[in-house]
């Protein structure tokens, strides 16, 4: 039975990494879009937002049976509670890649004519590069991943603090732009936000492999 | 939580094999402590040691301190029958005597007090109740204890159990031997008796453990690898092997 | 090609199931030649006087196998009653207190010793430890006889029945805080009770026919059985031998036979009797 158990937990994995590289996919192109006011382009990742709900769901009548069936303990139960938890996190990843996207058909109507444009590869790839990690680590049960992604969060953060100072700069500066500046605003509190769920993701890794729970403590002490 | 029962140091033999090695073992009051581990582990040996059962087999010798309320029951100048009056027993497979119903829980009153007809009628009936067992019987009392379905004659073990008046009771596998629904109804009664007596549990059955203990030990080839509450060792074990046993990946 | 292999395994089956049924219908064939033969040498010489009279020398009339009928009764009883009680004693102790395995072996090795022993020693060795010392034959002496054959046999059915018993039961005894002893003597002996029983009433019915030890210790009287205990005592077994071997009259034969037939009728009666009524009862799980 456990032969069975664990090729199911395998199959869950793999759904996991699948759903989690289409978000992330969603995510670049809602950036690419922002980038280049490509509206089709920000038209298909709002279309494709479906697969990512649908997977989601997928995912969970899994673990659900999983839980039913197996009815795991110990570590076996942790990570089928982890991906569970995980699997929620990545379908707001893909709203969030959504929100972006919908600010493209606003920032597309201030045309090229728009002065100063915040670039967001820089934060856009610490992002998504943390979320990866974190799934990773998810599917490695590597602590010490998990641990680097924690750590990165406070440079992501002051990105955001950095486009908010500078979108108050250009509000003032610029006011008839003063909406273009807004979307940027938003964008990067997205970006922001997948960062934050990048580092939820691996606190959850942790208490998957160690069985403690770590939420709420790295706020203010380095673990 | 003051400690029933504690094993320390115990060691036991058949003949000149060793099979319990140096257990170290709290048993907390009015608690229900489960002994899991895979076959021939030991579990039912260290159970068996408890009520000196084990002196019906020349060969088989132990060890060590067996402590209840602090006092050695290993020890020469125990009273082997008030011990076993006082910490019962129930086996896997259901043991009615060869006599009615009645008789049957009677028996350890007679052997152990001097009660009239009435008391003993009223203590009868008051073991059938804490058995779960009275609504069924009552209408039958005269019948043969072996006319029982399997989990009527375990509850009635109990019930015979319970009738002396112990403080703790040792349960080896005692629904291993029945369906899903006799095995509920033991599992039930079981909760209900441990605001009465300290029970501990070998059983097979890891589900049952989880369900129905406060603690759990894991025995492996003689050796207690692990011990803890139950909560605890079931969603984050510390010992490797333990993990490993709980999760199937071995035993 | 599977059907073929099919039909080879088919018909060894149906050809060991044929030998089988032969070989159950010549046990059963013997058995059934035997006694019809006897019911039908036998039933002429049946009476309401054959039964009820003592039996009395050739051409004394109204003879019968009354006195016969009681002495085997008295004398089987008695048998029954020496040999039981240290039977049942010795198959407690071989089954339950294993303390001495070299005192099991030897009173195991002894019992089948005695098991096989032929019957007419049994009575010699009586003859020669009662029968010679008194002076005369008595029913007490075939009651010994018969006794030292029971032994050995209630012996071995008491330790087998009690092996039967599941151990744990004795553990369930012990940890409600028995002793060995009552929970031998109350627990397993009371649940082995029907096949204990069934042991002894077998070993009865056995040892009622044995003529051989009977020929040297009690022998056979005319008269009612008063002199058990001091004199010859007329038991059944004997009186057959004596009427149809060594009498020459056909009448005699023939009481020999209604004899025989009586005795084969109590001994089947006996045997099937405790096998149905201590049969054990299923119950339902």
């Amino acid at each position: 039975m456990t032969v069975h158990f664990i090729s199911e937990i395998e199959n869950l994995n793999m759904l996991l990494l699948e759903v989690t590289s289409k978000a992330e996919h969603a995510v670049y192109q809602a950036i690419q879009a922002t980038l280049s006011h490509d509206v089709p382009c920000a038209q298909k990742v709002i279309d494709s937002d479906d697969e990512i709900d649908a997977a989601e769901i997928r995912i969970e009548e899994e673990c659900l049976k999983i839980l039913a069936l197996y009815q795991p303990v110990a570590g076996d139960l942790r990570k089928v509670i982890t991906i569970l938890k995980v699997n929620n996190e990545i379908e707001r990843v893909g709203d969030l890649a959504v929100n972006i996207a919908e600010r493209v058909f606003d920032m597309a109507s201030y045309g090229e004519n728009t002065v100063e444009k915040i670039d967001f590869e820089e934060m856009m790839s610490k992002a998504c590069g943390m979320l990866k990690k974190s799934i990773d680590s998810l599917t490695y049960h590597d602590i010490e991943t998990a641990a680097e992604v924690i750590s990165l969060d406070d440079e992501v953060d002051k990105l955001h603090h950095d486009a908010y100072l500078f979108v108050r700069e250009k509000m003032l500066k610029y006011p008839v732009q003063a909406g273009y500046y807004l979307d940027c605003l938003t964008i990067s509190r997205c970006l922001e936000r997948i960062a934050d769920i990048a580092t939820n993701i691996s606190e959850d890794v942790i208490y998957m492999e160690q069985g403690k729970i770590v939420r709420h403590l790295h706020e203010g002490e380095q673990k | 939580m003051p400690l029933k029962l504690e094993a320390r140091n115990l060691n036991f033999f058949y003949g000149s094999q060793q099979v319990l090695f140096d257990n170290c073992l709290p048993v907390e009051e009015k608690k229900i402590t489960a002994v899991i581990g895979p076959s021939g582990c030991g579990k039912s040996t260290f159970l068996r040691v408890c009520n000196r059962i084990f002196e019906l087999y020349r060969d088989q010798r132990a060890e060590g301190e067996l402590l209840l309320d602090g006092v050695n029951v290993l020890s020469s100048e125990i009273d082997v029958l008030e011990l076993r009056r006082n910490i019962g027993m129930i086996f896997q497979k259901p043991t009615p005597f060869p006599m009615s119903v009645f008789d049957n829980v009677a028996y350890p009153l007679k052997l152990h007090f001097k009660l009239s007809r009435s008391e003993t009628h009223d203590r009868v009936e008051q073991a059938l109740r804490s058995a779960s067992l009275w609504e069924e019987v009552k209408d039958k009392l005269k019948a043969s204890g072996l006319a029982l379905s399997g989990g009527q004659q375990q509850r009635l073990c109990i019930a015979r159990a319970i009738a002396a008046e112990p403080e703790v009771l040792l349960m080896d596998e005692p629904t291993s031997a029945l369906d899903p629904l006799a095995t509920g109804k033991i599992e039930e009664l079981m909760v209900e008796l441990k605001k009465r007596f300290t029970i501990m549990v070998v059983t097979h059955n890891m589900q049952q453990a989880a369900r129905i203990s406060d603690a759990t030990a894991f025995f492996y080839k003689g050796v207690i690898i692990e011990y803890g509450a139950t909560t605890r060792i079931f969603t984050n074990p510390v010992n490797r092997k333990t993990e490993e046993y709980i999760t199937g990946r071995f035993g | 090609m599977k059907k073929k292999k099919l039909f080879k395994r088919k018909l060894a089956n149906h050809i060991f199931r044929i030998f089988s049924l032969l070989a159950v219908l010549l046990a059963s064939a013997a058995m059934l030649v035997i006694v019809s033969h006897v019911i039908r040498a036998g039933c002429k010489a049946l009476s309401p006087g054959f039964f009820f009279n003592p039996s009395k020398p050739y051409g004394v009339p109204d003879s019968g196998i009354a006195n016969a009928l009681l002495g085997s009764m008295m004398i089987t009883l008695g048998a029954a009653l020496l040999a039981t009680p240290p039977a049942i004693c010795a198959g407690i102790y071989l089954a339950e207190f294993r303390d001495h395995p070299k005192v099991t072996a030897v009173l195991r090795f002894s019992a089948n010793v005695m098991m096989g022993m032929p019957s007419v020693l049994v009575g010699l060795f009586v003859y020669i430890l009662m029968v010679v010392p008194a002076g005369h034959f008595s029913g007490l002496a075939g009651s010994v006889a018969l006794a030292i054959i029971m032994f050995p046999v209630v012996m071995r059915t008491t330790e087998d029945m009690l092996g039967m018993v599941p151990y744990a039961l004795r553990e369930a005894s012990l940890a409600i805080g028995m002793t060995r002893t009552r929970t031998t003597l109350k627990i397993i002996c009371r649940s082995a009770r029907k096949g204990l029983i069934t042991g002894i009433l077998l070993a009865l019915a056995r040892v009622s026919g044995e003529t051989a030890p009977l020929l040297f210790t009690a022998l056979f009287a005319d008269s009612w059985p008063g002199d058990y205990l001091s004199g010859p005592t007329p038991n059944m077994p004997v009186l057959i031998t004596e009427y149809s071997t060594n009498s020459p009259f056909a009448a005699m034969h023939q009481a020999g036979w209604g004899a025989a037939l009586v005795i084969t009728v109590l001994v089947l009666a006996l045997n099937i009797g405790t096998r149905i009524l201590f049969r054990e009862k299923r119950h339902a799980p």
